[in-house]
């Protein structure tokens, strides 16, 4: 449990180091895979089985996609011209370091930093306890519902602005590259495309 | 089994470098995708307090599920406006973004 533990923590912050610094967004995006998977691990060891494979089916399965799509689609960008990190870098990784230490100072004088966790109830189903608590009037089911008119909601936002018929296509342009700049399988497009 | 403590430091890290991320990246798309990472960091941190804290009241779980389905919905709008800018201005780099400045 400990072993695992740590061997999961390692990976998680590894993964998402690379996330952070990697130049090139498709590996950025296959890091965050890797340490969204780590959080799923996490949620197992703490016998929240739900939660991993929700973690798994929403997280990797939908959202690590979607960026992925969302990278290729804006990919002519992604050969980076430039950093990719802005030149102020250093105060935002002073920032990052102090929230840190606050973080950590506030929790350890914390009086329940370090208890150990209560063991289940035997007999304890908690997928069945989860399902009744979201759909109970005495629990939540007004959060749950909010939470699903917030999704739809934000979905139909998100397709109106991304398909907005006035926005004009550069796929139809000129200087979009097409399939004969690609002199072989793999190699990048011969100059066509002229840069502003 | 490890103390509280372990996931609320690895936690309060995940966080930190989501921020660094978000901060410091100059592409739209890496920043959103340090969002990504402090959303799960606070993820940790509630499903850690209910298994910790209060296992047979589900609430963190729930309070949990709630994040994922605001994260969900971040980010399909948030790519949607990253992919609609670049088709306005083919740019996705922050600093280039500058047309709501004045």
């Amino acid at each position: 449990m400990t072993i695992l533990f740590l061997i999961t923590a390692v990976v998680i912050l590894a993964s998402a180091l690379m996330v952070v610094t990697s130049r090139n967004l498709v590996h950025a995006a296959l890091w965050l895979i890797s340490a969204l998977f780590g959080v799923a691990v996490l949620y197992a060891l703490l016998n929240a089985g739900f939660m991993a494979v929700v973690q798994v089916v929403i997280y990797i399965g939908a959202i690590a996609i979607l960026f992925i799509f969302a990278v290729m689609l804006t990919r002519r960008e992604m050969r980076d011209r430039g950093p990719g990190l802005n030149p102020n870098w250093w105060i935002s990784a002073l920032i990052s370091l102090l929230t840190f230490g606050g973080l950590a100072l506030l929790l350890s004088s914390w009086s329940g930093f370090w208890q150990t966790a209560p063991s289940i109830p035997s007999g304890f189903d908690q997928v069945a306890a989860l399902g009744d608590a979201l759909i109970s009037p005495d629990a939540f089911v007004l959060p749950f519902e909010v939470a699903s008119v917030l999704l739809v909601a934000a979905l139909i936002g998100a397709v109106y602005i991304a398909f907005n018929p006035h926005t004009k296509d550069i796929s139809r342009s000129e200087d979009f590259p097409r399939a004969e700049d690609f002199p072989r399988p793999g190699g990048f497009p011969r100059s066509r495309v002229t840069r502003k | 089994m490890v103390p509280l403590s372990w996931f609320l430091i690895l936690s309060a890290a995940l966080f930190s470098i989501g921020l660094f991320g978000v901060l410091s990246r100059r592409n739209a798309i890496a920043i959103l995708l340090g969002i990504e990472l402090m959303l799960n960091a606070v993820n940790i941190n509630l499903v850690a307090f209910w298994r910790y804290l209060d296992p047979v009241r589900i609430t963190g779980q729930v309070f949990a599920i709630i994040v994922f389905a605001v994260a969900a919905a971040e980010v399909a709008v948030g790519l949607a406006l990253v992919i609609s800018v670049y088709r306005n201005r083919k740019t996705v780099v922050a600093d280039e973004l500058d047309m709501m400045k004045w």
